[in-house]
């Protein structure tokens, strides 16, 4: 499959700040990838690059066979900005209507994709009553417009409920499925929930990772922890069986590689009734995320 | 694309109505415009013209001061807010060209400010018109303001997008839309009076003063309105100014058609320089 998005050596700088290094990443239709990255590591930059807003120091963009900033790609790419504050007077209708006349979709069209997000019950209220949810899908409504090929969303799930979250990543498969590239960007694997089918991430304007999660998983390798409890007057007897190391007066944490597991996990059972309880802590979305965004270069850039 | 630049008019026309900015721009207008039509219309008689006339001339001298800034007020935020409140990027993202959305913002704006101008100074005139019982022969006048306001209006605007679309912050971009205002609109004057007091001979007066008063877009517009009403020294004092002029009253007109179209070509020059 050929990419929709094409980013190929792109550098960026202001001033002093390097915001972008040699970024090379592809998008292809259908494709949910996820662009993840600390403050400041470049995502909005990245997609206002995308956007034609900026222009690369260095490197090519291409949406489909077009630059960023012809009209061409503009047809095919839809935004949701990181903050946008709709002006609050008006009704979510007038600003479906005003956004949908800008890319000259029909007003039946922008009723259709304020009722997609789930917006219609209110859609003759002034957008300044709506909650934060509420807003967030309206700006989602306005990205629905006109069947985009490449939907760029900034944070799109910042400060949403988990539910709302999961309402959004319901219409993102949707949206996939239908054929449309979507890159969002978030601050976390734990947001997007597993739900892309690649994770970019960023580290101070470089890719340090771009690969499906499981990949990650398996390339972090991240190590098992394990807590064993026991009786204070045994613990001692447990620590030195199992070469943990003593937490309290009653627990022992052993960590150990993914491979190890089944073996540790038979040492433990061996020791039958000296141990009263224990608990796997299986490395987080959030412990992977750290492990690449902190360890620069070790992480397998692609 | 056409039916862009009508989606931004109308998009602004509608905030603007719905903040209630034109409601509140009509208002302070009629009610400066009727203060001044109805306490400066009581000496006319002596001077040989209708009240109406007089009326317009006061008029023309609030304009100069209120119409500029009520254009600066409705100007500064149009890019440099909407870049912070990120709708900005939004509607770039969208096919719709950059000269488009400036357009689309400038005719709304424009509307705004004429429908400011004629609720406002339309109601003082034909109040002033009812008190006095004179027929309609304040009608041209009047019109003429109004127009020539709308026009004033026009030209400000312009270059609140200039300064809007320059700055990268709504708050900078108050500060140097106020600045603009002093300064063309009260450092300018000052200035120009400072210049004719410290020129006894009068060769300022006679030379370069009336060019300087056409080069001024306030200056142009107040000039234009009181040169039409033959009752520039006695409104103005502007020492025969009016009287004398080296040139046709129709050329205030070219001076605001020069400021238009100058600064909404820097407007659009800065706002495609933009990176939202
Ligand atoms: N217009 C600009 N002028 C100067 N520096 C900028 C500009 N835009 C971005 N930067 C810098 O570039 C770097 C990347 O910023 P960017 O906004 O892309 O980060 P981000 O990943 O989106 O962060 P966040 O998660 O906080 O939104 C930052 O160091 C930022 O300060
Ligand atoms: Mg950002």
């Amino acid at each position: 499959m050929t990419a929709l998005l094409t980013v190929a050596g792109v550098s960026k700088r202001f001033g002093r700040v390097e915001a972008l290094t040699g970024l090379t990443l592809s998008v292809a239709p259908g494709e949910r990838v996820a662009l993840l990255g600390h403050n400041g590591a470049g995502k909005t930059t990245l997609l206002r690059l995308i956007l034609g807003f900026l222009r690369p120091d260095a490197g090519s963009i291409r949406v489909g066979d077009h630059a960023p900033d012809s009209t061409a790609a503009r047809r095919a790419v839809a935004y949701l900005p990181e903050n946008v504050a709709f002006p609050k007077a008006l009704t979510g209708r007038e600003l479906i209507g005003f956004y949908a006349r800008l890319r000259d979709v029909s007003t039946d069209d922008a009723m259709a994709a304020l009722e997609r997000v789930g917006l219609a019950h209110a859609a003759d209220r002034a957008s300044g009553t709506y909650s934060k949810g509420m807003r967030q899908r309206l700006g989602l409504a306005q990205a629905l417009l006109g069947s985009p090929r490449l939907m760029l969303l900034d944070e799109p799930t910042s400060g949403l409920d988990p539910l709302s979250r999961h309402d959004f990543y319901a219409l993102v498969d949707v949206v996939a499925a239908a054929g449309t590239a979507v890159l969002l960007s978030s601050h976390s694997l734990s947001e997007i929930e597993a739900r892309t089918d690649r994770v970019a991430i960023l580290r101070e304007g470089r890719l340090v990772a771009d690969a499906p999660l499981s990949r990650l998983q398996a390339e972090a390798a991240l190590p098992v922890r394990i807590r064993v409890r026991a009786q204070p007057e045994t613990i001692d007897d447990v620590s030195d069986r199992l070469g943990g190391t003593r937490v309290n007066g009653q627990t022992v944490e052993l960590i150990f590689s993914q491979t190890e597991k089944m073996r540790r996990l038979a040492a433990i059972s061996a020791l039958g009734p000296l141990v009263t309880d224990f608990d796997v802590t299986q490395p987080s979305l959030d412990d992977i995320y750290v492990h690449f965004s902190r360890a620069a270069g070790e992480g397998g850039a692609s | 694309m056409t039916s862009h630049v009508i989606a931004v008019a109308r998009q602004e026309f509608r905030i603007a109505a719905r903040n209630r900015w034109v409601l509140l721009a009509a208002l302070i207008l009629l009610v400066f415009a009727l203060v001044l039509g109805l306490l400066g219309s009581a000496p006319s008689g002596s001077l040989g013209v209708g009240r109406l006339a007089i009326t317009v001339a006061s008029l023309a001298t609030l304009s100069v001061y209120l119409v500029p800034l009520l254009a600066l007020l409705l100007g500064f935020d149009a890019i440099a807010g909407e870049v912070e409140r990120g709708t900005l990027p939004l509607v770039l993202s969208t096919p719709v060209a950059r000269g488009s959305v400036i357009l689309g913002k400038f005719l709304g704006h424009l509307a705004v400010i004429a429908l400011a101008i004629v609720i406002g100074f339309g109601i003082a005139g034909a109040a002033v018109m009812v008190l006095s019982g004179e027929g309609a022969s304040g009608l041209i006048p009047l019109a003429r303001l109004i127009a020539s306001s709308i026009a004033l209006g026009a030209v400000f605007l312009a270059v609140s997008y200039v300064v809007s679309a320059s700055t990268t912050q709504v708050g900078t971009s108050a500060a140097v839309a106020v600045a603009v205002w002093l300064a063309l609109v009260v450092l300018y004057d000052l200035g120009l009076l400072g210049a004719l007091v410290l020129d006894p001979g009068g060769g300022f007066a006679q030379g370069a003063f009336p060019w300087m008063l056409l080069a001024s877009p306030a200056d142009a517009f107040r000039l234009f309105n009181l040169a039409a009403l033959d009752i520039g020294n006695t409104a103005t004092g502007l020492a025969g100014a009016t009287e004398e002029l080296p040139f046709s009253p129709a050329l205030c007109l070219a001076s605001l058609a020069l400021w238009l179209a100058l600064a909404f070509l820097a407007a659009l020059r800065a706002f495609y320089r933009l990176e939202p």
